[in-house]
């Protein structure tokens, strides 16, 4: 089970504050659709930097080594987000083979610079309750910057 | 009156930072033509080899264009072009 970090002394990368129940509702995802890719945003208010509400998505690929928001979908999550004052703050995807960090597609596909990119890795674990990674990560313009993450009650 | 389009995040470096730029044409194709000369690079990020970039979505007042022609889409005075650029990876 992932441990929330404490960012003690400010470092070079950023710090992602996240409630427990979204880590958790994150992991348990990963868990329903191992061993394919789960996939999902966090939004919050636009320039906030807050998530706020954790949406579910489809993958449309339905695949154990790729995800694609399904466009209806993730078009009408814009409206939604367009009419609330809302933008992704953190886009969540599982690995289900491999380790919680950026792969390749991740980096080259990353288009929500102002969004915080968190992988859970379901690979040790599978679709049971043992042991899953959490990391998060920006990625903008290719360069990948991990970063802490700070659990909140 | 003219068409407007909404620029995801990504590609407001192109923009100026404005959120939403307007062009003409009677097509999504001769829009992204218009405003590409006033924000040179941008049309580059959204089309390649004359084809919609893969992962980049479009929609025409609600529609999404691959259904609708591509960038044969017609478009006229008034029509809303939404871009955004698939969330996706692997």
């Amino acid at each position: 089970m992932h441990r929330g970090t404490r960012s003690i002394a400010p470092s070079l990368t950023g710090v992602l504050k996240i409630a427990r129940e979204h880590v958790s509702a994150i992991i348990a995802h990963a868990r329903d659709d191992h061993p394919d890719e789960a996939c999902g945003v966090i939004v919050g208010p636009e320039g906030s930097d807050v998530p706020t509400r954790l949406v579910r998505m489809i993958n449309a690929d339905r695949s154990p080594t790729f995800f694609r928001f399904e466009p209806q979908e993730q078009f009408a999550l814009y409206k939604q987000m367009s009419t609330a004052g809302e933008e992704i703050v953190v886009v969540y995807h599982s690995h289900t083979a491999t380790e919680a960090y950026p792969s390749r597609t991740d980096i080259s596909l990353a288009s929500e610079p102002q969004a915080h990119y968190v992988i859970v890795s379901t690979a040790e674990s599978s679709a049971t309750d043992g042991p899953v990674s959490v990391r998060s990560f920006r990625i903008v313009d290719g360069a990948v910057t991990e970063e802490e993450i700070d659990v909140t009650e | 009156m003219s068409v407007e389009v909404r620029i995801p995040t990504i590609l407001r470096t192109f923009t100026r930072g404005e959120k939403a730029v307007h062009g003409d044409g009677a097509t999504l194709q001769e829009v992204l033509d218009d405003i590409d000369t006033r924000n040179p690079g941008l049309k580059e990020r959204i089309v390649e080899s004359a084809a919609l970039r893969r992962f980049v979505n479009v929609y025409v007042n609600d529609e999404d264009v691959r259904f609708t022609g591509g960038l044969n889409a017609p478009t006229s005075d008034g029509d809303v072009v939404v871009v955004l650029p698939a969330v996706a990876g692997g």
